[in-house]
């Protein structure tokens, strides 16, 4: 298991590694030691999807063109 | 025939005017450009190039005839859809002749597929080729993000579509979003929607412009035409060759263009799009909970087991009480059977000690009586005449000698060595046996005590004698004048009465027979 650590991991990565441990100390067929460890890493990813998901934050911009077409950068937009 | 030759002949001198060609030509002319200068043909586009000019030249058939066609540069640019070989179309247009070739054509100011079937036909085949190129493949497909951190849109900056976009992302998840703007109608449509994707793709992951992870590329409903910007080549490569994963959302749940094929996820509404664009957050956060409880219930329960698991085995375990029952209980009948086992020896030792005791007796009087017998042999033999012919013998040999002091000396001296001599080796060879003979001695003399008259004397008996010879009976007695009697103390002389003297007896001997007398003894030397 070398992964990435779990403050860097996508929120996907670490929803997906919470869903495998939740899953294997379920089924109880977990060493005692493995089970506690397993514990502190599912609270870890837990922990970790709860930040993710307490960076909802809503910004929207709108991309401005030159004569050409092409970007030049952005402009908030508001009241959509 | 003849009239034909005759005819031929007055020809020239008909009354038919006379044209120039140029005259008939430009007679033509006026007269097809002035009865068609607006007119519409429906036909199948049949041959069709493009020279570099920019003009398109085509020719429109059906069955029967073909008409020459162009579409000059100008006209061109501006066509909803460009004409393709084998589309039915609705041209509208003039007719124009060309008289230095003698041809005529029609020149078109607006060229359309032949109504919705036409159009289909035509996207049928577009289509095929593409798909023929891959550009629809399965395998092509990228996943969409679980939660994209930017998403970028492609539609119009006003409108319904960015508004429902926006809302529903709002719900669900708030995001960041970037807006490209571009017509979604129109000519301008497929080439701003194409430049648009690409231009997203083009930006730098974490650059001035935070590149999308996601791109939704959206239109509200409208007609076939209205949409048919999203079915052009440009746009569905653009899509196909977008690296960002795509949601396509054009126009309704029916309407299905092009880039839908091309695209990773076919949305059938803007809103659809947003929805699978991101999760819900608060299922999300409702869905973490719950994990977090299994998290906890398993950990929990998985010690509750384990603990259980323990005490359960432990109670298994014997005490330790129980332990020791069985041996304390053999112990205990061991400790029972104790005291009566040692009686019963005890009883089985005395009844065996009896039954040797009861043996013992009768064995000890034989004993007893077998020496009383020896006894009495050896008293018998004890004669005080024996000892006087000892003692006069004796005192004969001492008569011999008559006694020099010197001689007695000498002979001393040489007897005293031959009586340390003898009396070293008596020592020696006898002193075992003068001490076996002194012990049996000493025993019979002590059982000679014990069992002797004398002693019986003391205890009121008198051993009656005549001389020495003893008398036990009375017949015996009576023969004899003169009887002694001993008692314990000493003799007295009695004369029975009524008795027949035989002989008067002698006295007896100063010396009884008793053992103390050393003196007798020390006369033997």
């Amino acid at each position: 298991m070398a992964e990435t650590p779990i403050e860097e991991m996508s929120f996907e990565d670490a929803i997906r590694e919470l869903e495998q441990v939740v899953t294997q100390l379920d089924r109880g067929e977990v060493a005692l030691e493995d089970s506690i460890k397993l514990y502190e890493r599912g609270a870890a990813l837990k922990a970790r999807c709860e930040a993710k998901l307490k960076e909802a934050e809503e910004k929207v911009a709108q991309i401005t063109l030159d004569a050409n077409g092409e970007a030049t950068g952005t402009t908030p937009v508001e009241g959509l | 025939m003849d009239d034909l030759i005759d005819d031929e002949g007055a020809g020239p001198a008909g009354n038919a005017p006379e044209f120039t060609v140029s005259e008939i030509s430009g007679a033509v002319k006026l007269t097809v450009e002035g009865a068609f200068s607006h007119v519409r043909v429906r036909g199948e586009v049949g041959r069709l190039s493009r020279p570099r000019s920019g003009h398109i030249y085509l020719d429109l058939k059906d069955d029967r005839s073909v008409l020459a066609s162009v579409v000059w540069k100008g006209v061109s640019a501006r066509l909803a859809h460009q004409p393709e070989e084998g589309m039915e179309v609705i041209a509208t247009g003039r007719l124009t002749t060309f008289p230095g070739q003698s041809k005529y054509q029609l020149v078109i100011d607006d060229i359309r597929p032949a109504g919705a079937g036409a159009l289909m036909a035509m996207l049928e085949k577009r289509k095929k080729a593409l798909a023929a190129e891959g550009l629809f493949d399965e395998a092509r497909k990228k996943r969409l993000p679980f939660l994209p951190e930017v998403i970028g849109v492609v539609t119009s900056p006003s409108g319904a579509v960015i508004r429902d976009i926006l809302h529903r992302l709002r719900d669900r998840f708030p995001r960041k979003v970037l807006i490209w703007p571009v017509a979604v109608q129109g000519e301008r449509c497929a080439p701003e929607v194409a430049r648009a994707i690409r231009g997203f793709n083009a930006m730098t992951p974490g650059g001035a412009l935070p590149r999308p992870d996601l791109l939704i590329v959206a239109r509200g409903g409208g007609s076939l035409e209205d949409l048919w910007g999203f079915n052009e080549e440009a746009v569905v490569r653009a899509a196909a060759d977008s690296d960002i994963p795509l949601i396509s959302a054009v126009g309704h749940e029916t309407d299905t263009t092009l880039i839908d094929y091309a695209s990773d996820y076919r949305a059938p509404t803007p809103t659809g799009a947003a929805e699978k664009a991101v999760p819900v957050r608060m299922d999300l956060l409702n869905w973490l909970r719950q994990q977090e409880g299994v998290l906890t219930r398993a950990i929990t329960s998985g010690l509750t087991a384990r603990g259980q698991r323990v005490r359960d085995v432990g109670r298994a375990l014997p005490r330790p009480e129980a332990l020791l029952d069985a041996p304390r209980q053999r112990l205990d009948l061991a400790s029972l059977r104790l005291a009566p086992a040692l009686k019963g020896r005890t009883q089985d030792a005395r009844a065996k000690l009896d039954r040797l005791t009861a043996r013992l007796d009768p064995a000890l009087e034989r004993a007893v009586a077998s020496k009383r017998l020896e006894l009495g042999r050896t008293s018998g033999r004890l004669s005080p005449e024996r000892l006087q012919s000892v003692i006069r013998e004796g005192r004969r040999a001492l008569a011999r000698w008559r006694l020099d002091p010197q001689r007695l000396a000498a002979r001393t001296s040489q007897m005293d060595e031959r009586l340390a001599q003898a009396v070293t080796r008596f020592g020696q060879v006898a002193e075992a046996s003068v001490t076996r003979r002194r012990e049996r001695l000493t025993g019979l003399e002590r059982l000679r005590q014990t069992l002797g008259y004398t002693q019986t004397l003391a205890r009121g008996y008198a051993v009656i004698r005549s001389g020495e010879a003893v008398l036990t009976r009375k017949a015996e007695a009576e023969t004899h004048a003169a009887l002694e009697i001993e008692f314990k103390d000493g003799r007295l002389g009695v004369t029975p009465t009524g008795a027949t003297p035989k002989a008067a007896p002698k006295p007896a001997p100063k010396t009884p027979p008793k053992k103390s007398d050393p003196g007798g003894q020390g006369s033997l030397f």
